[in-house]
């Protein structure tokens, strides 16, 4: 049986949308397709697979990421697909527990990828907010108020990418002592 | 010696690839070797591939007709820092035994 469920993360939230989709999965719902703000589930035995995303390193359809995929569906794990730069895997857990990342430094390294998103996005509204503003105060065009959207989305995603940020240096701080 | 500590994914990725192997089979045979203690993550393995074929220490070898999976080896390079890394290894577990009387 298809159920569809619609659900928003922030994308600082992905380990909450990862153990979410295990959630589903050990109540024998696994994931099937992802869209925006869409999930696909079909029927599966409770705990039978376990649920991975990664914020690919490349945008879009790009031949590194394809290459990335095939790697990965070559040890077991199954592509259920990709939504903007976020790819959904799926493994079935006989034995094993699925994960993509086995060491600190490859967890750090995608964060950094996630952050480095992010604080793109922030700039880009930082700039548009301060630029529209000050146009607002020469020009008075009530359109350049729109400043105030920006620099409300830049104030909002800080506090999301305060949050990664702590999350890396957790991680940095224990690689001073294990590897 | 000046030669920094591999991490211990790379250190059983070299050793594995003695023998030519695929992705998949890294992965098994990095379990296998390490008693089922070392369970590499295929997303951190694909990067540690990337990195180990950027410095030369390994290659991978030209795709069989049929088989689409790649295989990696590693090279004379690769063997060198395997031996520089044991003999780093050696020289921890020498002294640890010596302070520690073990």
């Amino acid at each position: 049986m298809k159920k569809v469920i619609h659900k928003w993360f922030w994308i600082w939230d992905f380990d909450k949308e990862e153990k979410w989709l295990n959630e589903m999965a050990a109540k024998g719902l696994v994931l099937t397709s992802v869209g925006f703000c869409r999930y696909e589930f079909e029927d599966c035995v409770p705990g039978e697979y376990k649920i991975c995303l990664e914020f690919l390193e490349n945008n879009f359809s790009n031949a590194e990421n394809e290459k990335y995929i095939e790697f990965l569906e070559e040890t077991g794990a199954e592509h259920i697909g990709t939504f903007f730069r976020w790819a959904y895997f799926r493994k079935r857990t006989a034995e094993e527990n699925f994960r993509l990342f086995s060491d600190n430094t490859s967890r750090i390294k995608h964060l950094t990828r996630i952050i480095s998103f992010i604080a793109f996005l922030l700039g880009l509204n930082l700039y548009m907010g301060c630029y529209n503003l000050f146009l607002y105060f020469y020009w008075h065009n009530p359109v350049n108020l729109f400043g105030i959207i920006n620099l409300l989305i830049f104030a909002f995603g800080m506090i999301g990418l305060v949050r990664l940020l702590q999350k890396r240096r957790a991680l940095k701080s224990e690689q001073q002592i294990f590897e | 010696m000046s030669n920094p500590a591999l991490t211990e994914a790379v250190y059983y990725i070299l050793l594995s690839l003695t023998q030519p192997l695929h992705g998949y089979g890294i992965m098994q045979n990095v379990e296998q070797l390490s008693n089922g203690r070392v369970k590499l993550a295929a997303g951190t393995l694909y990067g540690a591939i990337n990195t180990l074929l950027e410095k030369g220490w390994i290659v991978a070898l030209s795709e069989e007709k049929g088989s689409r999976k790649k295989e990696y080896l590693i090279t004379e390079q690769g063997k060198e820092m395997l031996h520089m890394e044991i003999a780093r290894l050696k020289e921890l577990i020498d002294n640890g035994n010596r302070i520690l009387e073990v």
